[in-house]
Order: structure tokens, then sequence, then C-alpha cells
């Protein structure tokens, strides 16, 4: 068991856990943070994508000790976003398992790419599996935030 | 209040966006024991020894579990060992159950754990089950107990036969100008939910037993433990909280029994099972798969006189649900046409692959496949147009289904006007193929479709309503949130016939079995019917009994009452009024004296008039209504690179009555994205020795975003007269024609009969070897 300090979601977290321990584990079950889903804990699936320093990633591929001293960002830390207004009205769910997954796959698509062509779209989105919808769904409320086609042009969440 | 047919957000959109949204797996496991599943490597084999020493050395190790003392399983024919004893029957059966303290403790110890095996010679397929010599599977099919209507032949390696007979062969032959037969094969496949799935179970002193699961059936849950273990069912109470997908998988008893035998090895304490994702493909039950024979006879005017069809479905090592799949099958096994003369027989086999669950559709779109797949063949050889064939012999009311059910203008959907619609839709006036040039090809296929379902001829939904001081309304129903939306829809049902506004609708999303009214199972697109009948029922019952307060309260007759909009006010004078707020908790009168109480709504309602079948004709009626439609895709293909991109898929769908637009044609989108990566791609692909060499994500491929063709759905709307404002089932129909429409468009795009699935490049290079380009590309 090491102990370490994690920031997650704006928060400072002391927990103890085993170097072997996946990030994916240490959120759910050291941290109570169930948002991200397993779903194959082979990075095949994308249910488990977390935002770390802003950028996509699949907390299953990840240990726990490579979370220190970075800035995680979890679906539980997404407050009122936009992405969360818009997969809602666009029906882009249904079972809701791969959500919080593309939810932060998006968080982090649009932040660095505001304005994302389709093919940097695909290029982020194809890493995550939604068994569902038929990803029409998805691409319309993607589509809907990007800068060009919002009226409020207002900024997505920040983690940092 | 018009909410009919309206957009509504689901009820759990926010939990779901948010992750705040639980499922089983979600609940903490602090207080819980997890256990590891060690499965066979093989796909056949004699178990010698099971070695356990190792592992129970491992440090926070509670209990190993073998499989000697436990009764045998399965929902038709009890064939099953919870975990394998004596034998091995397919790749990833469960063999040992390791429970520690930490999942990580589980799986070291499950690695230590040694069985030696000694290896049997494999049965690869149902055709090959059915050959004489082939080993078998079950030696002892003659002594399993088993439900009355299945029809296993013992010393043989058929699990169940269903037989439909209808009018007679010969005449049919007689009357048949054209005749064409066509083969079909494909191998088991698998559902893939994203939330693999995860039991937890306890056992109280009191002999109570808790168990919380990611099913479709808790309630068959409860039934199944009760006979398999004779526990009271009293005594058995199961929490299904959110499901993250289902699709037909979750429908089956596997994981339950596991953690429970796993509870009463460590003395009752709570035990979890969470599938890793190759263990949910391969030691839980999977996706059928078929080998088909269709024959058919038509007059040379396009006529279809005659069907003769063979289904082989390749229900793997243990008969569960396959022995009603295979079944369902026959009901439908003409597809959704007119035919007077009709012989089918419908095998369960048992193989040594992963045994079936249901999958959504219940063997319909495999049959399908079949079956419109030489629909195009006779087509072509009558040298007619393919919907001007299936137009002509659309089933339509009046007309007999394969099992001799009359058709009417409310248990059938409009076919014809759905064959019509998608015609526009597809411009089929344009032609079939359009030539793109550099060796590209823009091709359509068409597919017709039908369901009823065949689950109890009696299944029944229980729905409760309960008041809020506030006027709102508690509504509890059995279904189980899989995803489809079902308990928004329900809500909206209740806020139409109530006349008030939804938002005073609060959905329960969890089941438990102990205080939620059961619904059979959450399977069979049955959900919004039989639990939307309950809810009108139990509206009416709220409706009454605020009547019944409000005439004491307004000194009139109950029956010069009405109920809507926040009030109980007279029909005839609707200024004289109560508000529902100040009856649905009891009444006080200024005196202080109190009436009434708190209003529970109860209301139930239960399949009606359904029979079993013939066991010699099959004659009966399964299912109170079939749902239709027509299909299409369009695809671009590479005549060069024998590739092809899906870029468009159409559904026209008669589905009655839409209760919630988007959320309809979410389902149906859903479904077809589902049949696309079923009819494409998705298969289990086994060695020689059936081990099943693909059971991961990255090599079983479902669709991925950026692979999506567009959808395009339109409904066709005849309303089902006995259901709740006139909607049908719509949670599988789009899945149905899928695989046939493509490997429709296919066949016609590389000019080869591609009958076998999935259809991916290498089987159409394979396909245009073997017929050495006899037929000229196009």
């Amino acid at each position: 068991m090491i102990s370490a300090r994690l920031t997650v979601n704006d928060e400072e977290r002391e927990v103890a856990f085993r170097p072997s321990d996946t990030l994916l584990f240490v959120l759910r079950e050291k941290l109570g943070l169930t948002g991200a889903k397993p779903g194959c804990l082979n990075g095949d699936c994308g249910a488990c994508t977390v935002n770390v320093n802003g950028t996509a990633m699949k907390s299953c591929l990840m240990l726990g000790v490579e979370g220190v001293n970075q800035t995680i960002l979890t679906i539980e830390g997404l407050k009122d976003s936009p992405i969360q207004h818009a997969f809602i009205e666009h029906f882009a769910f249904q079972c809701g398992y791969c959500t919080p997954g593309f939810i932060m796959n998006i968080n982090s698509l649009l932040k660095k790419h505001p304005n994302a062509d389709d093919s940097t779209i695909k290029e982020f989105l194809s890493s995550n599996i939604c068994r569902c919808t038929g990803y029409q769904e998805i691409e319309k409320a993607v589509k809907s935030l990007l800068k060009i086609n919002r009226e409020d042009k207002a900024g997505l969440q920040n983690d940092e | 209040m018009g909410l009919i047919g309206k957009s509504v957000f689901r009820k759990e959109a926010w939990e779901k966006v948010t992750g705040t949204a639980r499922y089983t797996a979600d609940y903490p496991a602090t207080d819980s024991l997890h256990a590891r599943i060690v499965v066979s490597p093989y796909a056949h084999a004699v178990i010698k020894s099971i070695h356990t020493e190792k592992a129970k050395e491992v440090f926070g190790v509670r209990a190993v579990v073998t499989g000697e003392h436990f009764p045998l399983t399965g929902e038709e024919i009890r064939d099953r060992p919870v975990l394998a004893k004596d034998k091995v029957r397919h790749h990833g059966e469960a063999v040992v159950l390791v429970v520690a303290d930490t999942p990580h403790q589980a799986k070291r110890a499950a690695e230590l754990i040694e069985v030696e095996y000694e290896q049997l010679p494999v049965v690869h397929s149902p055709t090959e089950a059915l050959n004489p010599n082939a080993p078998l599977v079950h030696e002892q099919l003659g002594s399993y107990k088993k439900e009355e209507r299945v029809y296993p032949e013992p010393g043989t390696n058929v699990a169940n036969r269903t037989k439909i007979r209808k009018g007679s062969m010969e005449r049919g032959w007689n009357l048949s100008e054209v005749v064409v037969e066509e083969r079909f094969s494909f191998s088991p496949s698998d559902h893939a939910a994203m939330e693999t799935r995860c039991s937890t179970a306890e056992i109280h002193p009191d002999g109570n037993v808790y168990i919380m699961t990611s099913s479709q059936a808790p309630f068959m849950v409860k039934r199944l433990i009760h006979e398999y273990f004779g526990v009271d069912i009293g005594k058995i109470i199961v929490e299904t909280p959110l499901v993250g997908g289902a699709y037909g998988g979750k429908a089956s008893i596997q994981l339950e029994l596991l953690a429970f035998i796993a509870s009463m090895a460590v003395g009752g304490r709570k035990v979890r099972i969470l599938n890793i994702r190759e263990q949910d493909m391969l030691t839980s039950p999977c996706h059928i798969g078929l080998d088909a024979t269709v024959k058919l006879g038509s007059t040379r005017d396009g006529k279809i006189q005659v069907a003769e069809l063979l289904f082989l479905f390749d229900g793997g090592a243990y008969s569960d649900k396959g022995a009603d799949l295979n079944r369902a099958a026959a009901v439908d096994c003409t597809g959704p046409y007119d035919i007077d003369h009709v012989w089918c027989d419908s095998l369960c086999v048992y193989t040594n692959h992963p045994y079936a669950a249901p999958f959504r559709g219940f063997s319909h779109s495999e049959l399908l496949f079949a079956v419109e797949r030489t629909m195009d063949v006779l087509a072509d050889k009558l040298g007619m147009d393919r919907l001007q064939l299936r137009y002509i012999n659309a089933i339509r009311p009046g007309d007999t289904t394969p099992t001799q059910v009359k058709l009417n203008k409310s248990n059938v959907g409009n076919l014809p006007a759905c064959i019509d619609r998608l015609k526009k839709m597809i411009d089929w006036d344009r032609g079939m193929i359009q030539d793109l040039g550099n060796d590209k090809l823009r091709v359509k296929g068409v597919s017709c479709i039908w369901k009823t379902s065949t689950i109890e001829s009696d299944a029944g939904s229980g729905v409760t309503l309960s008041f809020n001081p506030d006027g709102s309304i508690n509504l509890i129903s059995g279904v189980i949130e899989i995803g489809t939306g079902t308990k928004t829809i329900l809500a909206q049902i209740l806020a139409e016939r109530l006349k008030m506004d939804i938002r005073m609708i609060h959905v329960q999303m969890k089941v438990n079995t102990q205080s939620t009214p059961e619904h059979w199972k959450t399977v069979a697109s049955r959900g919004t019917f039989m639990a939307g009948r309950a809810v009108l029922s139990a509206a009416e019952d709220l409706i009454s009994q605020l009547k019944s307060i409000a005439s004491c309260v307004l000194r009139v007759q109950a029956a010069d009452l009405e109920v809507g909009y926040g009030k109980v006010f007279l029909r005839d004078e609707p200024e004289t009024h109560v508000d529902v707020k100040d009856v649905a908790y009891g009444y006080v009168y200024p005196n202080g004296n109190g009436i009434g109480g708190q209003i529970i709504g109860r209301g139930h309602y239960n399949l009606r008039r359904l029979t079993y079948l013939d066991k010699e004709t099959g004659a009966g009626k399964p299912g109170p209504e079939w749902s239709v439609g027509a299909q299409a895709v369009e695809i671009e293909y590479d005549k060069k690179h024998l590739t092809y991109r899906i870029v468009r898929a159409f559904s026209a769908i008669d589905i009655g009555t839409v209760l919630n637009e988007k959320a309809a044609r979410g389902q149906v989108m859903g479904a077809m994205s589902m049949g696309l990566a079923f009819g494409g791609r998705e298969t289990f692909v086994f060695d020689k020795w059936g081990r099943v060499l693909n059971p991961q994500l990255r090599t079983y491929r479902p669709l991925r975003f950026g692979e999506h063709p567009g959808y395009h759905v339109e409904f066709v709307v005849t309303p089902q007269l006995d259901a709740a404002y006139g909607a049908r089932g719509a949670g599988e129909h789009g899945l149905l024609g899928m695989p046939a429409a493509l490997g429709n468009a296919l066949s016609l795009a590389a000019g080869v009969k591609l009958n076998e699935l999935p259809l991916i490049p290498e089987k159409i290079w394979k396909m245009k070897q073997e017929e050495g380009h006899s037929h000229a590309s196009l």
C-alpha cells in the first residue's frame, strides 16, 4: 500500500492504494467516484474515460500513482456543462453506461478543438463504444456544441 | 394534455449525464467479498482432477468452490451444472469459484487453481451435431428434468424441436412453378453490453437471501433460486438498479446463481461477482448461431405457395433459453408473408459452443436473414422487382400466420404501407445500383420484418401509484430501465390519463422484488404494452378513490365527478371542485375530522387468450400482436478491393401509436446499428478445438463512432386497439431486417450469393473464389 494525494475535481484527496491499482480502481473503490465505468479493463471501450490535465484518458490504462501531481477531472466534477444539456436534448444516451466516458472525451475534444472537423471528432470519439444508440444522436449533440454552431459562444468548463 | 408522441426527456436523464446514476457494480462493496471464476480452456473435456491447495494458501482467500454438490439448472431443461462437474462442454465454462477479501486476491488465487482435463472430440456446429456419429454433448439427456412443452431427443444432440405443419406441402409444391432453395450459416456472437454482468448475494441468519443483480428478470431470479435451491420464495429479495445495456443477454439467470453459491460457501457473507469482459462474453450466455435451409415455391406471377424451412439453432452447450429461441423462430418462420402451405422444423441443437441467451429480436433477425435473402433469390429467378414480390405476398389482416392465428386490423401492422413508404424513402424507382466510377458502386438492399412475442402465455405486469402530499405521484413498476426509456413512457401514459403535469410524476427506477409489483421480465418489446396497461388500470383505481373522497367533501355523487388538471371537479359545473392535493392524503374538515388517507392505486395486466403450441402442428396463439416493417441498406462497394461502407440505413416501421417520438427513433436506430454490426462484422471466431479466439472488444468489434451510417426512420401508424394509446412493441424491430438487407445489397453488388455472416470482405473474396467469377461483376 502507498499513500498519496490526488487532485480530483478541484479537491485534494489523500488515499491509500496498491502500487498496481489502476486509476479507475482508485477512483471507484477508494474515492467512491463511480461515474467512470469498468467495461473492458483493457482500453478498448472508453467507458472509464476521465480528463487528466485536460486530456481524455482511459483510467483503466493508467495507474493510480500516475495520477499524482496531475489534475484529474471526472464526470462528477462536471457541473451543468453544455455537453450534459446537449446529451439530454439530443437523446444521445439510452442505458447511460457509456455516457460519462463519452462526455469526458467530448469535454477534452471541445477544449482542444472548439471547432473540431469531422475527422477530429471521429478520431476522438471512435475510442469509446456506445452499444445502445446508433451514434447519430451523439454526433448531433457534439456538433451542436461546436463554437460555430453555438449562439451563446460560452466556454466549456475548465478543469485547470 | 397532448403528451402522447411528445419527446419528453427521460426521467433519469440528469442522473445519467452526471455520473450519479448507479448500476449494480457502483454500489459500495466495502462489506463484500469478491469472487473470481476459473473457466475451462477447452470446449469439450473430461475433468480429471481439480487441485485447490495452492489457491487456498493465498492471503485473503475465504473459500474455493467446486461443482459436485449443486443441482442442475436450466429454464427449459435442467441440463446445466452451476459449476462444471465431470466434464466441461464449452470454452469459458465456469469450473471453480474463488472467494476472497479483495478482487485481486481472488484473481491471484484463481490463477493457482490447477485443473487436469482430458480433451474430447468437439461438436463444432449444429449441422455437424446432427451427424449420427457426432459426439454427444449430453449423454444423460433422457434423464434430465424438463418443462412440459420442450421436446429433447435423447441419444442425439437435439435439445428441442418445434414443428410447424400448415396446409398441404404436396398441394403447395404442385401449385409452384418456380422453386428456390438456399442454405445459410452463422456462428454465435455476443451482446457486448457495455456494463458487464454483476451480481451480489448474501444470506442472512434468518434465511433471507438478498441479491442485487444487473438483470432483465429479477423476478425470475427469485423464482429460479427458489426452484433450484429450495429457498422459500418469499425469503428471496432481488434488487436491480439501472442496467447498463442488456439486449436479451441479461434475461438469462446465470451469474446470480454463482453469487448465491459463493455466499453459501462463506456462511452467507455478501459476495460480489463482476464479470471481466472475457468471461462476460464466454462464460455468461451469448447470442445464438444458426444453420438454415429455406425452400420457397411460387407461381410465375410471384404468389408464394409453399415454404419448407429447416432451422438448426446453435444452442451451444446448454439449452437454457435456446430451447425457447428455436420455438419463437418457428412461430414466425415464413417472414411476414401470407403462405398457405408451410413445413418448418426448428431445432435447438447442442454443440460445444458457449450457450445462448435471448438476443434482441429473439431469433427473428436470424431467421429473417435466411428468409429475406431467399426472397431476393426468388425475385431474381422470377425476374421480378424485389419489393414488388414482397408487396404481393405481404401479410395482411385476414391472413393466417404459420401457427394459424387469424390476423385482424389491430393485431398486425400495415406491411404494404411500410413497403410503399420505404420505396419513397430510398428512391427505389431510380434503381438498385448506381455506378460511381472508379470501381465504386452504390447499391441498395431491402428486407421486410415482423415479430410477435412468445413469452409465457399468462405473463403479467403490475403497477402501484402512491400520492405525495403535494398531489404528485410515485410510479412504481417492475419494468427494468435497461435503456429503453420505458419508465419515462409509463409516466407519459399516466400524465396523459390523469391530465396532469408529468413533472409531478416521480418514477422509481430501481426494482426490488419485495416492494415492487412484478413485471414478468423486461423482454420481448412487451414493457410498454403490459406495464402501460397496468398503469392505466392503476390510474382508474386512483381516480375512483379520488372521486370517492371528493364526493364526501363536495357532497355530490362520485359518478358526477371528473379528475384532471390537479382537480376533482363536477363534470357539468367545473368550478365546483377540490384540489387533488387536498384529498390525495385524505381530507381534513374544518373541525378537525379526517377521512381517507394516502391514496394508493394498484393495477395489473396479464396477457390474455394466448395458448401453447400444438406439438405436432405448432397451431396456437403465442403473442398478442405483430409489429411489421420494411427496411433497407445503401452501401458503397469497392469492386477492386471487395470492401464496402454502409452509407445509409432505412426503416419504415409500424409500431402503432408513437408515444415518444425521439425515444422511439432512438430505439429503432440503436437496434438498426446493432443489426448492422451483427450482420457486418460480429462473430465469435472458433479455432479447431472450439476455443473462442476473440473474446475482447479489440478483436470482437462492435460499430464505433464514425463507422455509423446515416439513419432514416419513418413510422406508419396502425394502432393496436388493446394497447395503451395504441402503441405496439418497438424495442427490437429495428434490428430484425438489417443483416438481411445488408446481405442482399452486398450479394447484388458482389454478384455472388452471400449466405453466411458476418459479411466481411474476406467472405466476399472467398465466395468469389468459389464461384470462379462465374457471375461477371456488374
